[in-house]
């Protein structure tokens, strides 16, 4: 599935629920089942820090395509983590740097992404994207 | 006027809103205060008839403006039993008074190798600045422990201090812990060694008397944002000793006597540390907050919180597996807590849905955080607004989060 597919399957998932409640629920839901990093790789090096929440971010390059693993020490935080990875992990680097993530604001969830939130999450994007590119020019050389 | 629950909540316009269609139930006085509409209808009324810049123009507007502006100054002096109106200064907030002292101060008398004292709690604008003076100095910032309680170990604050401690900068009450400092037993240690102390009266003031002169204290610093005034104005008060000898911070218009290009010379104070256009407005928002708690009377208002944070914690307490984080004998205005083995992330979330607005996170003291190991709290912290059914709607939501995530 292309990027685009991807989140127009999560935003009818997300279509599915009336209120706030059970949005969070599923939120969370996919947070607890997001395999839990390695304690080994939850360094420095890996984390992005936000001040109310935490993310470690971890990027490989695998056949052409960018694979994510990242973890949150918070759940809700965990649970937007992984539908970052389900829409960007597996996807060339070029399609990841072009990508618009439109779906989080369409799910209702822009407002973990706002400045006020300090989760991480905001500078885990941008942070995926670098990783995009800094494979974007290591494959087209 | 007397302490009408009912007609306070009245005064406070944001307070009649849902928040995702619920009652907004408002816990974050410790980050900022809502206003009342004495203060509101202030800035309302100098920007509708009185605006006009201060100490400059002979006309009549200026002179009500500048009349105005110098009236509030007195009344924060009484405020804060200050002996001499100059001796209140006006700022941007506590952090830019404290930024103030520790430039202009450090500048003067802080040589290599001096040593400056803080504590284990102190936010972060009473810890940077000092590290930014010390960096500039050469100085060493020297640390107060605390226990685990959130209480300061006075024994090792007396072994900190040597004949190379210039300053001591403590804050009153701990913003992410509550604790109350005994600000009294450090100055008057202070004052046998000669080292001056400024506090940091932030979280102090919007639940408490305070009466500088009583205190002792060198510097005194306060933000009219947490208690009930408008954001951007803050004041310094300062021993008339330690101002009149300290250069100024900064450069500009009004804190001048006479400028040339060959030698500047500097305004008597207050002025001297009042560079620029001053915020007028906010000053005289500030003045209406203190007449209006006056109106209400500070030992009511500090009455009614302590009721309160005693039964939040009581019923708090009735939670199982809740972890306070401080638990200070001398408390105000501030409950920070963990919940379950739940990130207070997501806490924050989910109250924030169900209407209840906490801090959670560092709380802008990472110290506090690094000393318990952990990487944030949920605070819920206290206005003279609040009441025990709100309380009762936190500990409502509180079960719906433990529902949602164990």
């Amino acid at each position: 599935m292309t990027i685009q597919e991807i989140e127009q399957e999560i935003v009818s998932e997300f279509e599915l629920f009336d209120d706030w409640l059970d949005k969070y629920n599923y939120i969370i839901e996919m947070g607890r089942s997001l395999p839990a990093l390695d304690e080994t790789f939850k360094e420095e090096k890996y984390l992005i820090k936000g001040c109310q929440s935490s993310v470690w971010l971890l990027a490989s390059s695998e056949d052409g395509k960018v694979v994510f693993r990242a973890d949150s020490d918070a759940l809700i935080t965990k649970g937007i983590v992984a539908l970052l990875i389900r829409v960007l992990s597996g996807k060339t680097p070029k399609d990841i740097i072009d990508s618009e993530l439109k779906f989080i604001d369409r799910i209702g969830l822009k407002e973990h992404l706002s400045q006020t939130r300090s989760n991480g999450l905001n500078n885990m994007i941008k942070q995926m994207k670098l990783y995009a590119l800094a494979f974007h020019t290591r494959l087209s050389r | 006027m007397g302490f009408n629950l009912e007609k306070i909540r009245n005064d406070f316009p944001v307070l009649q809103q849902l928040v995702n269609k619920r009652p907004l139930v408002y816990f974050d006085n410790a980050a900022t205060t809502q206003k009342p509409l004495q203060v509101i209808d202030r800035l309302n009324k100098y920007y509708s008839s009185e605006n006009s810049n201060i100490h400059r123009g002979a006309h009549y507007l200026s002179q009500k403006a500048t009349e105005a502006y110098e009236q509030a100054r007195k009344t924060v002096q009484k405020f804060l039993n200050a002996r001499h109106d100059h001796q209140i200064i006006f700022t941007r907030g506590t952090t830019e008074s404290i930024n103030l002292v520790a430039s202009s101060y450090c500048k003067k008398y802080v040589r290599p190798g001096d040593e400056i004292i803080v504590s284990a709690m102190e936010h972060h604008s009473n810890i940077v600045p000092w590290q930014i003076a010390c960096e500039d100095h050469g100085a060493v910032l020297k640390v107060i422990p605390m226990n685990e309680d959130g209480e300061l170990k006075l024994d090792c604050f007396y072994s900190l201090i040597s004949d190379k401690t210039r300053m001591i900068a403590i804050t009153h009450v701990s913003n992410a812990l509550g604790t109350i400092n005994p600000v009294h037993a450090i100055i008057a240690k202070a004052r046998e060694c000669e080292i001056p102390v400024l506090v940091d009266g932030a979280q102090a003031l919007p639940h408490m008397t305070v009466d500088v002169q009583e205190l002792d204290c060198d510097f005194y610093c306060l933000s009219s944002h947490k208690m009930y005034g408008p954001m951007g104005v803050g004041v310094l008060y300062g021993k008339e000793e330690w101002l009149e000898r300290m250069p100024p911070y900064q450069g500009g218009g009004e804190m001048i006597k006479d400028v040339s290009f060959q030698k500047t010379t500097y305004n008597d104070l207050p002025f001297k540390f009042e560079a620029g256009t001053p915020n007028v407005s906010g000053v005289l928002g500030l003045e209406a907050a203190i007449q209006y708690l006056n109106g209400i009377g500070m030992k009511d208002i500090s009455e009614h919180e302590t009721s309160l944070v005693h039964y939040a914690q009581e019923q708090l307490r009735l939670l199982e597996n809740i972890r306070f984080i401080g638990t200070a004998r001398e408390r105000a205005g501030v409950i920070s807590f963990l919940f379950e083995d739940i990130h207070p992330y997501d806490t924050g979330v989910i109250l924030d849905k169900l209407g209840v607005a906490a801090r959670t996170g560092h709380h802008c003291a990472q110290p506090v955080m690094d000393f318990y190991k952990i990487p944030g709290t949920v605070r819920i912290s206290f206005g003279l607004y609040n009441t025990r059914q709100e309380v009762d709607m936190l500990l409502e939501a509180l079960q719906k989060v433990r529902q949602m995530f164990v």
